[in-house]
C-alpha cells in the first residue's frame, strides 16, 4: 500500500509537534523515521495510523483520502513502543483478538482463527507458546507477539514505534536482522520509528531524518550518510566535526587562513567533515592544532585536536589517523579534510 | 519485571537489620498495637453480637422479622440496590474521563468527586432539605405533581448516592491513570469497536479495583446514618433504614432488638472486610505479575 503524506501539521495545545511534513512511502518499502527524542516521530506514526488526527494536511492510502478515517477503518498494524499486550489474555488470545472482534459477517470461525494464530506464531518463531501470558515472556518474545497480533488483521501497512527500544543490545541486533527478513518475506509496507541511527541505516530502504517536527532529509543510508543535506543531518548521523569558515574567491578560509580546500559558493558558512575523511599533510595551508587526547578505535586511532590560531578561541575536532601516524599527546598535527561540506549561512 | 520481583535478598544470619528494633521494644510495640485494636475494634464488635444474642436465638430472630425491622431491612437493600449501580456507572464514567482525556476543569472535577468525603454527612442531608424542602422552589413544584422527595424513599436514595459517590471513582482513577490508554489504543487499532474495547480490554484491566470500589460503596450505602437521618423523617416501617431503626430501638431501650439489627450491619462490615482482603490478595498478585 502506497502512503502519501501531504503538508501535515500537528499541534498539541498550540505547540507544533509536526510542521509541514510531506512524505511519499512506496508500496512494499521499509522506511525508518529517525530523529532525536521529541522530534515528532511517534506523532507522525500515530497520524498515519489514525490514532491521532492532523491539525492540517492530508494522508492518502493509495488514491483514497484517509485523513478522516478512523483507526479501525484504516486497517493498519501498529506495534506499540511498550507492546501494549493484553495482560489478561494468553498469547493466542492476544494474536487472535483482531479476528475475534470482527463483525460476525467477516469473522472467521473459531477453528479458522486458531489455525491462523498458530500460523502466525510459527511465522514469528514462537510456536508452542500459545498458552503463555505476556508476563511469562521475555522482552524479545513479547515484541514478536505484538508483531504477530498486528499482522493477524492482514494490515495494509505495518507501523512500529521503537520496536527494539526496550530490548538489550544482543536481542536488538538479532531482532533487527529478523525484522528485515520478515519484511522481505511478507512484503508489507513498513514504517518503523527509531532514535538509533545504526538501526535505521542498517535496516531501512530509506531513512527519514527528523528534527523538531520537520523532515530534514529523506534518502537511502548512503544518501544520508555520504550526502547529508543539512547541518543537522551531518552532525546527527555518524561522527563529524564542524568549523566556522569563510569562502573567498573559491578558497575556504578558517580564521582568515586558507586551509587548502576550495568551494564554489562564496560567503560565510560552516565546514563539516567526518573523522575518517581527513588526511595528515605537511603543508602550510591546512588545519592544524594540538593533540589533546588519543584513543584506539577498532582498526584505527581517533585523535582529538584543539585547533587555535593565536587570538582565537580553540575549536575541538576529531580526526581519524592511521595507527602508525606520529600523533603523540601534545604534538602538533596538520591535516586537510578530503571530503567535506560547507553549509553557507542564510 | 516479574523476574526481579521474585528475587529477594537473602538474610544475613549475623547482622541485624539496622531498622529492626531491639526485641523488647518490638514486643512492646506489637502488644500495644494489639491491645489498642482489641479494645477499640474487637471488643465493640464482639459486644454487639453478645448483646444481640443475650436473650437467645428466638429473641434475635423475632427482632429481625418484626414488621418494622423487616421494612427497614428491605428499605436499606432497596436504597443500596439503586445507589450502588448509579455510582458504579458514574464512577466508571468519571474515572474514564479523568484518566483518559485532557479537558478543562479536570482538576475541579476531581475535587468535586472528593466533596462528599470532606463534608459532614449531616450537611449532605441538609443540602437536600434546602433543595426539596417546603420552603424551596423545587419541593412544592414536585409535590404538586405528586412526587415526594423529602421524608420519602427518593430523598433517602439521593442522600445515599451523594454520600457514596466517591468510592468507585476514587478506586478507579489512580488505577486507570496508571494503566494509561495504550491497551485501548491497541484494541482499537486491531479493529475493535469502542464497546468491544471496553468489554474485552478496559473492564478486565480494572475489574478487581472496580469490585473493591463497589464493595466499599455498598458498605457505606447500607451503613450511612447522618445524611439519611436528616432527609428520612424516620417514619417507622416506611422511611427507616437499618441504621436509623437501630437508633430508634436503642432510644427506646430495646437493647436486644437494637443489637440484633446492628449485628446484621456488623456482619455486612465483616463480609466486606473479608472480601476486600481476598481481593487484595488476588489484586496484589495480579499487579505484581501482570505489569509489563
Ligand atoms: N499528547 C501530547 N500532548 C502534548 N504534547 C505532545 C503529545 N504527544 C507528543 N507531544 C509533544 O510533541 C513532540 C513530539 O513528540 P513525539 O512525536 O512523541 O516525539 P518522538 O517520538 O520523536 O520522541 C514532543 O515535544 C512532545 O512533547
Ligand atoms: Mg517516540
Amino acid at each position: 500500500m502506497e502512503v502519501t503524506i501531504n503538508n501535515i501539521r500537528k499541534e498539541f495545545e498550540r505547540f507544533p509537534a509536526l510542521n509541514d511534513v510531506s512524505l511519499k512511502i512506496a508500496s512494499g518499502e521499509l522506511i525508518a523515521l529517525l530523529g532525536p527524542s521529541g522530534s515528532g516521530k511517534t506523532t507522525l506514526l500515530r497520524l498515519i495510523a489514525g490514532l491521532d488526527f492532523p491539525t492540517a494536511g492530508k494522508i492518502f492510502f493509495g488514491d483514497e483520502d484517509a485523513s478522516h478515517h478512523s483507526v479501525q477503518e484504516r486497517n493498519v498494524g501498529f506495534v506499540f513502543q511498550h507492546y501494549a499486550l493484553f495482560r489478561h489474555m494468553t498469547v493466542a488470545e492476544n494474536i487472535g483478538f483482531g479476528l475475534k472482534v470482527r463483525p460476525s459477517s467477516s469473522r472467521p470461525p473459531k477453528s479458522e482463527i486458531r489455525r491462523r494464530v498458530s500460523d502466525l506464531l510459527d511465522m514469528v518463531q514462537l510456536g508452542g507458546l500459545e498458552k503463555r501470558y505476556p508476563n511469562q515472556l521475555s522482552g524479545g518474545q513479547r515484541q514478536r507477539v505484538a508483531l504477530a497480533r498486528a499482522m493477524a488483521i492482514e494490515p495494509r501497512i505495518l507501523l512500529l514505534d521503537e520496536p527494539f527500544g526496550a530490548l538489550d543490545a544482543k536481542v536488538r541486533k538479532e531482532l533487527r536482522r529478523w525484522l528485515r527478513e520478515f519484511h522481505d518475506r511478507t512484503g508489507h509496507t513498513t514504517v518503523f520509528v527509531t532514535h538509533d541511527q545504526e538501526e535505521a541505516l542498517e535496516l531501512a530502504d530509506r531513512v527519514v531524518v527528523m528534527s523538531q517536527g520537520k523532515i530534514e532529509q529523506v534518502g537511502s543510508a548512503d544518501d544520508v550518510y555520504d550526502r547529508p543535506g543539512s547541518p543537522f543531518v551531518f552532525s546527527f548521523i555518524g561522527e563529524s566535526s564542524h568549523l566556522p569558515v569563510e569562502v573567498k574567491e573559491k578558497t575556504v578560509l578558517f580564521q582568515g587562513q586558507p586551509i587548502g580546500i576550495s568551494e564554489p559558493v562564496e560567503g560565510g558558512g560552516e565546514l563539516f567533515f567526518r573523522p575518517e575523511d581527513v588526511s595528515l599533510v605537511d603543508a602550510q595551508d591546512a588545519l592544524f592544532g594540538k593533540v589533546t587526547a588519543c584513543r584506539r578505535l577498532a582498526g584505527t586511532r581517533i585523535a582529538e585536536i584543539d585547533i587555535a590560531n593565536e587570538g582565537h578561541a580553540p575549536y575541538h575536532v576529531e580526526v581519524e589517523v592511521p595507527l602508525h601516524a606520529p600523533v603523540a599527546l601534545g604534538s602538533e598535527v596538520r591535516f586537510r579534510p578530503t571530503r567535506w561540506k560547507v553549509f553557507t549561512n542564510g | 519485571m516479574s523476574e526481579n520481583a521474585s528475587s529477594t535478598i537473602s538474610k544475613q544470619p549475623f547482622f541485624r537489620d539496622p531498622a529492626d528494633e531491639r526485641p523488647l521494644a518490638k514486643t512492646l510495640l506489637i502488644l500495644v498495637a494489639l491491645a489498642f485494636l482489641a479494645f477499640f475494634l474487637l471488643l465493640p464488635l464482639i459486644s454487639v453480637f453478645v448483646e444481640a444474642f443475650r436473650e437467645g436465638w428466638g429473641a434475635y430472630y423475632e427482632a429481625l422479622v418484626e414488621p418494622d425491622a423487616a421494612a427497614a431491612i428491605r428499605l436499606t437493600l432497596l436504597v443500596a440496590a439503586i445507589a450502588v449501580p448509579l455510582n458504579l456507572v458514574f464512577g466508571l464514567c468519571a474515572s474514564w474521563a479523568i484518566a483518559k482525556f485532557e479537558f478543562k476543569g479536570k482538576a475541579f472535577l476531581i475535587t468535586l468527586i472528593d466533596l462528599p468525603f470532606s463534608i459532614s454527612p449531616v450537611i449532605s442531608g441538609l443540602v437536600y432539605v434546602l433543595l426539596f424542602g417546603s420552603g424551596s422552589l423545587l419541593g412544592p413544584l414536585l409535590k404538586s405533581w405528586g412526587i415526594e422527595i423529602l421524608f420519602a424513599v427518593p430523598g433517602i436514595v439521593l442522600a445515599t448516592v451523594f454520600v457514596t459517590f466517591p468510592f468507585v471513582a476514587r478506586e478507579l482513577i489512580p488505577l486507570m491513570q496508571d494503566q494509561g490508554s495504550g491497551d485501548e489504543e491497541a484494541a482499537l487499532s486491531l479493529g475493535a469497536s469502542g464497546w468491544q474495547t471496553f468489554r474485552y480490554v478496559t473492564l478486565p484491566n480494572i475489574k478487581w479495583g472496580l469490585l473493591y470500589g463497589v464493595l466499599l460503596c455498598n458498605a457505606r450505602a447500607m451503613g450511612e446514618f447522618g445524611a439519611v437521618s436528616v432527609v428520612s423523617g424516620r417514619i417507622r416501617g416506611l422511611t427507616n433504614t437499618m441504621p436509623l431503626h437501630v437508633e430508634i430501638l436503642y432510644n427506646e431501650y430495646n437493647m436486644v432488638a437494637a443489637f440484633a439489627v446492628a449485628s446484621l450491619l456488623a456482619l455486612l462490615a465483616l463480609v466486606t472486610l473479608a472480601l476486600k482482603t481476598l481481593l487484595e490478595l488476588r489484586f496484589g498478585a495480579g499487579n505484581a505479575g501482570g505489569r509489563h
